[in-house]
This record gives structure tokens, C-alpha cells and sequence, in this order.
């Protein structure tokens, strides 16, 4: 097996039921699950699923409720015995190790982290973190040294005395979590870890898993029926049909631009309208002063028409020079100077019509102006007020990739549009 | 029509008693052994209740009652253990609580254990469940006869029937403890490679313990009637009293010891029930 494979499932089943084995003939025969229940009472919950799990990625099993995925990563750690094929971990065929390799494997290599947290009521939060080095074995010191290490790696540091009622929800599963990283396994198996948490937590959660995975490299297989959960932590995603069968395996950007069947772009499609919202249309055209014909004179003017503080300051060719404040105009224009250049500032933030404005929210509260919006060919268009962001994004406060710094996309122009250039 | 005379198809109760005769025969030395340890047990205990002085008793009780349950079960057991010892009902009440700590001691070691071993397997739980409601709808008076059969008269044959018509709830309750714990924390310590051992005493009986507690509590209540009723085949104790106050017709003993049944009763009670709350909060 290659060395940067982590964990090998191949042509997986899992059938629950009184005799499973009556099962396979029917699925041979392409039979679907209501059918295959009604003549051998027999569900198939897991059906000849197959992927590799590349070392340190983080890889997200998508599917709905009965599409196998909670089965699946049970078969992972063997919790449930899969009924057919073959699970490598690390080369090893997990499906063919006895107990006591089993239970090592469970100790030192695979981590569980539940949907409910599966915390322990009596035991105060080192405790439950130190379950897993108790089981193993460990020294009560040495394992209180780790255990106090993990509750301080996912932010819980204070809080090691309290027990789980004392907790709110995300809190529990930052202890769920310490618990699973505590005894340092290579595999962090997540089983919808955030899904039993509110929104704004689970944002918050997924956050700080990105920024854990950034320091640990661990191997994650995380258990989502939420897409956008799945897009954003995944490095790649399966995902698994209503039947029990993996319908597409990709990065985030192959499974949305090219869906592998109907299935998936309905998923897909659902996500684009309801969760996208772009800056078009929240954007609104404010006036702009044009240079150089129009100087500090006009500009004061111009503000002073509209009742505003500040200016957009574009050239001949609506090429986005700079931002005017009224104070420095007015200035200049006593001075009775005609360059506006001097004043400009130009520590902006700019965003594209098609940027999602869940995307602007952290550069809003960041920036004390308007964020401009430009075209591809760095055109103005027109400006983002920060109210606007924040009234549309009012449930949301993930902050993604900034957008592009202006002095950047300043530098990207001079090294690279000549025609720009001359029309500076 | 005196030809008419009603014969027993199966002899159901002629098999049984040559069962129990033959158990009795043949088994003897473990009947003994058996007795001979149920004896020690109870007569340490009585011992340990009547050496003091009863009103050291009184305020160790209190101070029991206050400590385990609340302020207001303590001056209840102040004022309700003084009421007994000035009935002069005393001896025979520390008589009965020791009968009952014996019986309940004894029940709960064979009961926890069969209650966990349903728990784990369905089979068990299915044979075990039949016997369980069999012994809490028969009489309570029926399991005074193979106790006297095999353990003759007194205080012995007593805490057998005792433990016998106590133990259901402690088996039934801890089997239901376990099968409850919810199971993501079961699934949980299999998945960080707990022995099957480990699960159990670091998991489940923790987790399953104020449950366990509440059959305890149900155990010792239903060892304290019983232990009345053993009184008919002369267990001693305030049983002892009221059968005195039925057969004699000494409505004043037959009350006072009814009232030192309660007080013990509602003593017992409370503080299990309050140290059922304490695991849990725990």
C-alpha cells in the first residue's frame, strides 16, 4: 500500500438484519433497499462503498439521515462489525485483528468524538478527558499532565474541575474533543460532531477544528449531513446516496462544479440559492469624483451636495485611484492646490460583484469606509456600505478569506495591464 | 352424591414437597454453612446496635440522617428513635434493622450481580425477568414455608425469606440502570479500547448507580414488611411485638410497635433515597 494512505476501505457492506447473507444476491440483482428489507428483512445500510483516506487530510463523509454515513465510520474503529469487505488502517485489515489488536488500535491510533458528546456525567472535565490514558493504562500523573495539556489546546483551560451539566453544549464537545486528542491518535474520528450544537457555535466549532487541524495534522474522518459544513472543513468529500452507496468522491470544488449525478446537483443547486447572497445586490452606485478633471474644489463640493464624508476618486477610465476624505480636500482646496494624488488614501478593501457577502462581514468591521467594487478588469462600480453587510449577514459571523487588499491588486495592475497603465 | 369427591389431577404440591425433602436430606451441610453464616452476620450486627448506650445510638442515627438527607429527617429521627426507646421497644427494634441490614446485605450481593449479567445478555434477562414477576405476585407468606423447611424455626429461615422477597427490585432495577446509559457513552469507551470490564465499572455502574439506588431503597423497604411477617415463624424483633399484640390481644403493643415499624420505615427510606439523590448529583 502507498505510504500516504491512512485508511483503505474497499467495497464495504453493512447489512443489518436476522440473516444478511440473503441479502447479497438481491443487491447483485441491483434490488433497492425497500425492496431487499420487504423480501429478506434484511436493511442495508452500507453498500459496497470503497475510498482511501490520505494521511493528515481531513475527509468528510455527506450524506442524509439513512445514507449509512454514521455506520460507515462505526465500521472504521469496528463499534459496528461490517458485514463485507475489507478496512486497512495503516495496512493493517482491521476487519481480520483480534480483540486485543483491536482494542490497541482503539487505544493509540483511532479517536472517537460523538454527535451527543458521550461525556461521562460523574466525572468532572479532566477526568473525562483522561478516560482514554486511564483505559490504556497510564499513570494517574502523566495522564493528568496530557490530559491538562489537550483541555488547553481546545480552549477549555479554567474549566477542568467543572463537570459536563455545568457546561453548554459547544463546551461539552471542546471536552469531547480534548478526550480524542488526550492520547495523541493518528485518526480523529468525528461522528457529526457540531451537528447537535446551534449555528452560530457549530461556525465557531469548525472554525477552531481548522485552525487545530493547522497545528496537528491529524487524520480527520468527519460525519456531516450539512454541505456547508462539509465544503468548508473537508480537504475531500464523499458522498453517499439515500441507498448506502458513494456517489461522489472530490475536492469541494470538483463535487460543485461538476456534480456526479442528479443526486449531488440537487444538493449543490440547493446550497447556491439559499446560502449565497453576492455583493450585486446589496451594492449601490454613490457619486464619484473623476480625476484629473475634477480637483480638491469639486470634490468638497460634491460631498458636501450629497452629504457625505468621503469620496471614490476613479480616472478617465473608471479606474479605482483612491478614496477622498472632505477634511483634506477642503484643506487642499484653501491651499488652492489642483492635485488631489496627495490626499488619496489607499488602504481600501475591495470586493467583486460575485464575492458572497458572508465573505465581507470580518473585512467590515475591520475598515472604517465603504468597500468599493470592481470589475475584473479593476473598473469601479460602485460601493459596499458596512451597515449593508451587516444587516444581510446578521446571522452569520464567519469571517473566510479576506478579499483582496487594494495595494495588492494596485501591484497586479502595474506588473501586468500595460493598457491600465497607460491610461494612468 | 357423596360419591362425588374432587381428586387432584397432578400433584403439584406432593412434587414439590418431596423436592424440598429431598434438598433437605442431601443438602444439609450446605444449609448449615449457610445458616451458620447468615447467624454470624446477624448477630454481629445486632451485637454492634445494642452495645451502646441507646442514646448514643439515637444521636449517631440523627446525625446520620442529617448529614445523608436534610435538616428536618434529622429531628425526625431524634424525636421518632426517642419515641421508640421510650415504648421501650428498643432491643426489638435494633432486632429488626439488624434482621433487615442482614437480609438486604445478602440480597443485594446476589442481586447487583445478576442484574448486571441481564443486563448484558438479552437470554438472561428473558429467564431471569418470568422468575422475578413469579416471586413479587407470590404471597409473601408462602416463602416462610421452604425457609422453615430448610432452616427450621427462628431468625435464620427469617432473613432467608427476607432476601428472597426483597432481592426482585435490586435485580430488576440494575439491569435497567445499565441498559440505559445512553449509548454514545457506551459506544464511547468501547471506542477508546475499554475492556468490557472497564466499560462497567468506569462507565456503566457509575453511570447506572442512582438507578441501582433507587432498587436499594425498594429492597430495604420490602425487607422491613418482611421482616414483620417473619415474626410469625419467630424471627424476633418488632414482628415478635405484633404478633404478640394478634394473638394476646394487647392492642396497646400491637400499636406502639405498628408506630416503631413506621418510624424505622420512614428513617430507612429517606436516607437511602437522600444518598440515591447524592450519587446522582455526583
Amino acid at each position: 500500500m502507498e505510504d500516504n494512505i491512512t485508511i483503505k476501505v474497499e467495497n464495504l457492506y453493512k447489512i443489518f438484519g436476522p440473516n444478511p447473507k440473503k441479502a447479497f444476491p438481491m443487491i447483485q440483482e441491483g434490488k433497492d433497499r425497500s425492496e431487499i428489507l420487504a423480501k429478506t428483512g434484511n436493511v442495508v445500510a452500507v453498500r459496497g462503498v470503497s475510498f482511501e483516506i490520505k494521511k493528515k487530510e481531513t475527509f468528510v463523509i455527506m450524506g442524509l439521515s439513512g445514507s449509512g454515513k454514521s455506520t460507515l465510520i462505526r465500521c472504521i474503529n469496528r463499534l459496528i462489525e461490517p458485514t463485507d469487505g475489507e478496512i486497512f488502517v495503516n495496512g493493517k485489515d482491521i476487519t481480520k485483528i483480534d480483540k486485543e489488536q483491536l482494542r490497541e488500535m482503539r487505544r493509540y491510533t483511532l479517536s472517537m468524538v460523538f454527535q451527543h458528546f458521550g461525556l461521562l456525567p460523574h466525572r468532572s472535565v479532566v477526568n473525562n478527558v483522561e478516560f482514554g490514558l486511564e483505559i490504556s493504562g497510564m499513570e494517574k500523573d502523566e495522564r493528568n499532565k496530557k490530559a491538562m495539556a489537550a483541555i488547553e489546546l481546545v480552549g477549555l483551560k479554567g474549566y477542568e474541575n467543572s463537570t459536563p451539566d455545568e457546561l453548554s453544549g459547544g463546551m461539552q464537545q471542546r471536552v469531547g474533543l480534548a478526550r480524542a486528542l488526550a492520547n495523541d491518535p493518528e485518526v480523529l474520528l468525528m461522528d457529526e460532531a457540531f451537528s447537535a450544537l446551534d449555528p452560530l457555535i457549530r461556525n465557531q466549532m469548525q472554525d477552531e477544528l481548522i485552525e487545530l487541524q493547522a497545528k496537528m495534522h491529524k487524520t480527520i474522518v468527519f460525519i456531516t449531513h450539512d454541505l456547508d459544513e462539509a465544503l468548508k472543513l473537508g480537504d475531500r468529500i464523499l458522498i453517499l446516496g439515500p441507498d448506502g452507496t458513494a456517489r461522489q468522491l472530490g475536492t469541494p470544488e470538483e463535487i460543485l462544479s461538476d456534480p456526479a449525478d442528479d443526486y449531488v446537483a440537487k444538493f449543490v443547486e440547493k446550497v447556491d440559492k439559499t446560502k449565497v447572497i453576492t455583493v450585486a445586490s446589496i451594492m449601490r452606485k454613490p457619486p464619484v469624483v473623476t480625476v484629473p478633471k475634477d480637483g480638491p474644489g469639486a470634490a468638497s463640493r460634491t460631498m458636501e451636495k450629497h452629504g457625505i464624508s468621503s469620496i471614490f476618486v476613479v480616472d478617465s477610465e473608471r479606474y479605482l485611484k483612491g478614496l477622498a476624505r472632505i477634511d483634506d480636500t477642503v484643506k487642499l482646496h484653501k491651499k488652492k492646490e489642483k492635485d488631489l494624488e496627495p490626499v488619496l488614501i489607499q488602504d481600501l478593501y475591495t470586493a467583486y460583484e460575485d464575492t458572497p457577502v458572508s465573505d465581507l462581514l470580518g473585512t467590515a468591521l475591520a475598515t472604517k469606509y465603504p468597500i468599493a467594487v470592481i470589475d475584473k478588469d479593476y473598473k469601479f462600480k460602485g460601493i459596499v456600505d458596512r451597515a449593508a453587510i451587516i444587516n444581510e449577514v446578521n446571522d452569520d459571523t464567519e469571517d473566510l478569506e479576506s478579499p483582496m487588499h487594494f495595494r495588492e491588486m494596485e501591484e497586479n495592475i502595474s506588473n501586468g495591464d500595460s493598457e491600465q497603465e497607460g491610461a494612468k | 352424591m357423596d360419591s362425588v369427591t374432587l381428586h387432584k389431577i397432578f400433584d403439584i404440591g406432593g412434587v414439590f414437597e418431596s423436592v424440598i425433602d429431598w434438598l433437605t436430606e442431601n443438602f444439609e451441610v450446605i444449609f448449615d454453612f449457610i445458616a451458620d453464616v447468615i447467624d454470624a452476620l446477624l448477630t454481629g450486627f445486632f451485637n454492634l446496635l445494642i452495645f451502646p448506650h441507646p442514646f448514643i445510638m439515637i444521636v449517631l442515627f440523627t446525625a446520620l440522617a442529617w448529614w445523608i438527607a436534610k435538616r428536618g429527617v434529622g429531628i425526625f429521627t431524634l424525636v421518632g428513635f426517642f419515641l421508640i426507646y421510650a415504648m421501650n421497644l428498643w432491643e426489638a427494634t435494633m432486632e429488626t434493622l439488624a434482621l433487615v441490614l442482614t437480609s438486604v446485605i445478602i440480597a443485594i450481593v446476589i442481586a447487583i450481580p445478576i442484574g448486571i449479567w441481564a443486563s448484558k445478555k438479552d437470554t438472561v434477562e428473558a429467564i431471569v425477568r418470568p422468575i422475578l414477576d413469579f416471586m413479587q405476585t407470590l404471597p409473601a407468606f408462602v416463602y416462610l414455608i421452604p425457609a422453615v423447611l430448610f432452616f427450621r424455626l427462628g431468625a435464620v429461615p427469617g432473613v432467608v425469606a427476607t432476601l428472597i422477597f426483597s432481592m426482585p427490585p435490586a435485580v430488576r432495577l440494575t439491569n435497567l440502570g445499565i441498559r440505559q446509559v445512553p449509548k454514545e457513552i457506551k459506544e464511547a469507551s468501547i471506542s477508546f479500547g475499554a475492556t468490557g470490564r472497564q466499560m462497567l465499572l468506569k462507565a456503566e455502574l457509575p453511570v447506572a448507580l442512582p438507578t441501582i439506588m433507587a432498587g436499594v431503597n425498594q429492597t430495604i423497604m420490602l425487607a422491613l414488611s418482611m421482616v414483620v411477617i417473619a415474626g410469625m415463624i419467630g424471627a424476633g424483633g418488632l414482628g415478635n411485638e405484633v404478633l404478640k399484640g394478634i394473638t394476646q390481644l394487647k392492642i396497646d403493643l400491637g400499636f406502639e410497635s405498628g408506630i416503631a415499624i413506621v418510624i424505622l420505615a420512614i428513617f430507612l427510606d429517606r436516607v437511602t433515597q437522600a444518598l440515591g439523590v447524592a450519587t446522582q448529583k455526583q
